[in-house]
């Protein structure tokens, strides 16, 4: 179970002006600003649920990943993580967690796989025959058998980031803490990661907080999402339902196999997109029957879609609202 | 912290063998690295060209050989990069994961070091055996008690390098460029430690300050057991300054990584 309570984390940031004679009073004075990185953020994440933290680059997500995995201190408020203070960064805390950092390596460069996973069972303490186990199953989940030897400056981004997750995995940690995994990712890999940590978290009731900015990673892994902006919560609920209140209607793509005019289209619902016989429109739930009905009587189509709204499009319309109507107190200073 | 230390040693068998798969991977490293150590063969080729007509101070032509082979020894087994490697790795982010494995980084730090040894002792000990034959066992010492007390000196010496090297490193942490400090740490080894020259040839002023300095129990220790006839009293003075130092030199490498951690827990990395 993860559990933040008003939890807040601020830096302070150094700053200076461009130009020499800048540089050389930063010697002497330096001039400091307190950034709120993460301001007064609380959610409880039960044992099992995989969840989505979104925000904008800067949000404080990182940051939160952070403080929840023992990284960072606090400035203020309450974080327990598995029963343990994570910041305490306790053995028998570090064994139940793991943190991937999508642009971070825990893999010894020079050497293969095989020989970091060798150095997690010693310092982890994992008994080997549960090492040996796990290992199976990692390498067979991830496809990992010919890579474990190969020297791991050898291995593409995809194949290294399959390996990171093996390495992440190997002590069974039941909280993931994941920070963008499947970034620069092939769509293939993207999917194969996807469905891994679907896998994982079904087969050991494991917690699952993922970041990313594949909106199709979060959409496809996690029922729930909390979004952040400027350090505050702004949303924290089912995904769907989020989908649903900022923007019920759904989006019904089809290509068409006639010359259509926008005006007859029109009369469907309204028209989102239009490349040649591409077509987007946007139906509300209610009148979607009828409009499907029509579209395959009158129409001619050769395919036909029917889906929510993308989730980009919402995070940009709530990101919008929250930053043209800011809490009281603001995010930096 | 009983079971921290019994799972430490329990990862250890497998943390040297990886060192010396790493020492192994980086064999273009480790030979430049190694060579790098080899300035006291400079320093033997000036000090013994200096005393080939007559004896400088107390040194003869072989007392220098003697004195330099044995530098570059006990060098090879006791040098380390702990301090730049620390550095990289608060830059690269690399040390975030090694603050999220549950043993003290500094035991893998240290595994990492130890496993060199083997591989640096094939440098060292042909050149040991060149030691031997070419100075003459007599610009060594007989002494049994100075012989047996030669490896826990190096240990010492080994372990004094190390924290000092660790305390430096954890500055990376507070500074963004620690390699100035190194720099400025290798000027003054240099000097105190004996590398350059032995203590007793230089100026009093700067004698009687590298008595006082943890630089000479690094090195001129064990160098001064190995090529010397010293009494009891100096022997004790010698190993008892080695186990003051390394306990001084531990509590503030330790000390500095745990504000170092804090800090970093502070602003991030």
């Amino acid at each position: 179970m993860i559990r933040a309570r008003d939890l807040t984390k601020h830096f302070k940031v150094h700053k200076r002006p461009p130009g020499l004679g800048a540089a050389l009073r930063s010697l002497v004075h330096r001039k400091y600003e307190v950034v709120k990185a993460v301001d007064g953020v609380s959610f409880t994440i039960e044992r099992g649920e995989r969840v989505g933290f979104l925000g904008p680059n800067g949000a404080g997500k990182t940051t939160t990943l952070k403080v929840l995995s023992g990284l960072l201190h606090p400035t203020s408020g309450d974080v327990a993580v598995e029963d343990h203070v994570p910041y305490r960064r306790q053995a028998s805390f570090l064994g139940k967690i793991t943190l991937v950092m999508g642009q971070k390596s825990q893999l010894i460069w020079d050497l293969p796989p095989s020989e970091t996973y060798a150095m997690n069972r010693a310092v982890f303490d994992v008994p080997t025959p549960q090492f040996d186990q796990t290992l199976a199953e990692l390498t067979e989940l991830l496809e990992l058998g010919p890579l474990l030897d190969k020297p791991t400056r050898q291995l593409s981004l995809g194949e290294r980031m399959k390996c990171e997750l093996a390495a992440a995995l190997l002590h069974r940690p039941t909280t993931l803490f994941l920070d963008e995994p499947t970034i620069g990712l092939d769509v293939a890999m993207q999917v194969a990661i996807r469905d891994f940590v679907r896998s994982y978290n079904q087969r050991h009731e494991a917690t699952v907080l993922l970041t990313s900015h594949y909106m199709d990673d979060v959409v496809a892994l996690c029922p729930r999402i909390i979004v952040i902006d400027q350090g505050k919560l702004i949303h924290d609920g089912d995904l769907r339902q989020l989908i649903k209140t900022m923007d019920p209607d759904k989006r019904v793509s089809f290509t068409l196999t006639q010359a259509i005019a926008d005006d007859e289209l029109a009369k469907l619902g309204a028209q989102l997109v239009r490349d040649g016989q591409r077509v987007t429109l946007r139906v509300a739930e209610r009148e979607l029957p009828a409009v499907i009905g029509r579209l395959l009587g009158a129409l001619k189509v050769a395919d036909l879609a029917i889906e929510d709204p993308p989730l980009e499009d919402i995070l940009r319309v709530m990101f919008g609202k929250h930053r043209a109507d800011p809490p009281a107190a603001g995010a930096a200073s | 912290m009983r079971s921290a230390a019994s799972r430490t040693l329990r990862a250890l068998p497998t943390l040297l063998r990886i060192g010396v798969a790493e020492v192994v991977a980086y064999r273009a490293e480790f030979l430049v690295w190694v060579l790098t150590m080899t300035q006291p063969l400079i320093m033997l080729g000036l000090w013994t060209s200096v005393a080939r007509e007559a004896p400088f101070a107390r040194y003869s032509s072989a007392d220098f050989v003697a004195y330099f082979l044995a530098t570059l020894i006990v060098r090879q087994l006791t040098g380390n990069w702990v301090a730049w490697q620390m550095s990289e790795d608060v830059r690269s982010g690399a040390m975030a994961m090694r603050l999220l494995r549950p043993v003290h980084p500094f035991f893998t730090y240290a595994a990492s070091h130890l496993a060199a040894l083997p591989l640096r002792s094939i440098i060292a000990l042909p050149v040991a055996v060149v030691l031997l034959a070419s100075a003459g066992a007599h610009a060594l010492t007989s002494d049994p008690i100075q012989l047996a007390l030669l490896a826990p000196s190096i240990a010492l010496a080994w372990l004094i390098t190390f924290a000092f090297m660790f305390a430096i490193g954890a500055l990376a942490f507070f500074l963004t460029q620690t390699m100035a400090i190194a720099n400025l740490y290798f000027a003054l080894f240099s000097l105190f430690s004996g590398y350059l020259l032995p203590l007793d040839l230089l100026p009093p002023w700067i004698a009687g300050l590298a008595r006082w300095l943890p630089f000479r129990f690094m090195l001129s220790a064990p160098v001064e057991l190995l090529t010397r006839s010293l009494d009891g009293e100096r022997i004790a003075l010698l190993l008892g300054g080695q186990l003051a130092w390394t306990a001084i030199l531990l509590a503030v490498a330790l000390g500095l990584w745990r504000a170092g951690v804090k800090r970093f827990e502070a602003v991030g990395g």
